[in-house]
């Protein structure tokens, strides 16, 4: 048997045109779905806002033409919704435009919420995976506390945040930790059942492997079972990582916080400022895809140490 | 040969071993009175059709198995005691190499397990390696490797700690036949090389008379030893005496006695 055999077959290589190959890669579908997004996004910005075009329009007894109201329609300064290049145009003025410390940048706010999210996360794993170690070794856990935590994600957080935020600005915890906290109520559960699934995934051969050799249960943990779980734990990762930003932003809405893209949505919806809040919902999308990237990196990363096939 | 040596000599003795399943329905009988005695240095093969006990009686030797009644000793000590002072290195049907780990790591495993130090892991892991033909491939992943070759990974895995004892469930069982008889005949050489005693479960008859010295033929349903055919081939053999007239006549006894036990009739 030779070298050769093992190796894998690189791929074929001759000349590509430069379309196959945009066709092959992620880069014109995606911006074909893009063109679509944006399209539909101007079309439903005329339906949505027609009706107080028209009517300002009467109200001024103009004559109108539908283009005319189309333009219109995408330039109102309080729009149902406002059109791509409105967001696009405040997103320009809230991020380049301003100092990066000025409250008045939306990278400030994403930054604000940004460290909850992280902080969050990073409470979420640890609480998530020590409950996951603890109801695989241990039966009565699993049969006790596995209802309760899936009762906790049924309790809308919405409900519970303004609790979390009272009870601990009261003992006098404010700004990031309660946000921290809602973040990683949320993310722990997601953690939890993908650890319990992965630390349960080594199969009955790989077990009795361990038990030939009388490997302790802390040695069986290291080197099996924890490893066997990696491919679980960066799928949760993901949801949580996600669901993490969802839970710092609900943290914020409550508080009346001063900064923060939860902030910025309340603060655009008390003025009406539809442009800000759909700003800030654009930024935390971006700031939700970076998260999620960066898991995904770090996977990928993870997985070449551990020989996964690339 | 007076009896006192034969004693002296046993690595394994099972007396009077039954293990019945409790299943939803009925009981299953996988063992059934099963006396088997395992000389040291022996290559025992253990064959039948499927379902007759073969892969549990290794298990019960490995302690992987608890016997319902009847008595197995390893060396004079219970197979549990026998376990936890690692006398065996067990051989599973699939290599069951961690996929996380480059061979050599998987080579490492017990013997990380069992507390050496790195440097004389490595030393270990390498030098069994080469002795399964591996070397060169000490840091490829288990998938960069053909089905053969993991396989072979996971006998050097076995035979690292230096066991006294081989016990081997059919492991070549899932190769090709010619990658099969290729490992058969390495596999000859290293046993003649290490003098390990070996329990081979297989149900090829051919892989059983090519490597054993002693074939214990089993039957289902059940679960029983029919008959030990004791077999004096040379030591040296190659592929090529399987054509022989010594090769084709223990095949035929333990054909004739898979026969005997019904194992070729339809159910």
């Amino acid at each position: 048997m030779t070298m050769t055999e093992a190796m894998a077959a690189s791929p074929p290589s001759g000349p590509t045109s430069l379309f196959r190959r945009a066709c092959q890669g992620r880069t014109v579908p995606v911006s074909v779905v893009i063109t679509f997004i944006i399209i539909a996004w101007y079309a439903g910005a005329v339906y949505l806002n027609s009706p107080q075009v028209i009517e300002k329009f009467e109200r001024n007894n103009v004559e109108w033409t539908m283009g005319q109201m189309i333009a219109d329609s995408w330039e109102m300064k309080r729009p149902v919704l406002p059109s791509p290049h409105q967001v696009v145009i405040e997103l320009y003025k809230t991020t380049a435009q301003q100092k990066l410390t000025s409250k008045r940048n939306l990278l400030y706010h994403a930054y604000v919420t940004g460290t909850a999210t992280l902080l969050g996360f990073v409470l979420g794993v640890i609480l998530g995976v020590s409950l996951a170690v603890g109801i695989v070794h241990v039966l009565t856990l699993e049969r006790s506390l596995l209802p309760w935590i899936i009762a906790s994600q049924t309790v809308p957080i919405l409900a519970i945040a303004p609790m979390i935020v009272v009870i601990l600005g009261n003992i006098g915890f404010t700004g990031l930790l309660p946000k921290s906290l809602i973040s990683m109520y949320l993310c722990f559960f997601p953690v939890v059942i993908g650890m319990v699934k992965g630390l349960r995934s080594p199969d009955p051969l790989q077990m009795d492997l361990m038990r030939t050799y009388d490997a302790t249960p802390g040695q069986v943990f290291w080197k099996l079972r924890l490893a066997a779980s990696v491919p679980f734990l960066f799928a949760s990762l993901k949801v949580a990582v996600a669901i993490s930003l969802v839970g710092a932003i609900v943290g914020e809405l409550p508080t009346g916080a001063q900064a923060g893209i939860g902030a910025r949505l309340l603060s655009g919806s008390y003025y009406g400022q539809t442009v800000q809040i759909w700003s800030a919902l654009v930024v935390a999308s971006a700031l939700g895809m970076v998260l999620v990237y960066a898991v995904g990196l770090s996977e990928r990363y993870v997985g070449r140490r551990m020989g996964a096939r690339p | 040969m007076a009896g006192d040596d034969i004693m002296a000599d046993a690595i394994i003795t099972a007396e009077g071993l039954n293990l019945v399943f409790e299943t939803a329905d009925v009981p299953v009988h996988a063992l059934s009175d099963v006396d088997l005695k395992i000389n040291k240095g022996d290559f025992v093969s253990l064959i039948g059709p499927s379902g007759c006990g073969k892969t549990t009686l290794l298990r019960v030797i490995a302690d992987l198995e608890h016997p319902t009644s009847g008595k197995v000793e390893i060396a004079g000590v219970s197979p549990e005691t026998a376990r936890i002072n690692r006398l065996y290195g067990y051989c599973f049907q699939a290599p069951v190499l961690y996929p996380w780990r480059t061979v050599i790591r998987n080579v490492m495993l017990p013997l990380e397990l069992m507390g050496m130090s790195r440097g004389e892991c490595v030393e270990r892991a390498e030098k069994h390696l080469a002795l399964v033909g591996l070397q060169g491939f000490e840091r490829k992943f288990p998938w960069q490797l053909s089905g053969g070759m993991q396989q072979r990974a996971s006998i050097a895995r076995a035979l690292c700690f230096d066991p006294e004892l081989m016990l081997m469930d059919e492991p070549f069982g899932a190769l090709d036949e010619i990658t099969r008889d290729h490992l058969n005949e390495q596999f000859l050489r290293l046993w003649e090389r290490t003098g390990k005693t070996v329990v081979f479960v297989t149900h090829s008859i051919s892989e059983a008379v090519f490597l054993s010295n002693k074939i214990v033929v089993m039957s289902p349903r059940p679960g029983r030893i029919l008959k030990i055919i004791e077999s004096k081939l040379p030591s040296d053999r190659t592929l090529e005496f399987r054509d022989t007239p010594e090769f084709i006549d223990v095949a035929h006894q333990v054909r004739l006695a898979l026969k005997e036990g019904h194992s070729y009739d339809d159910d």
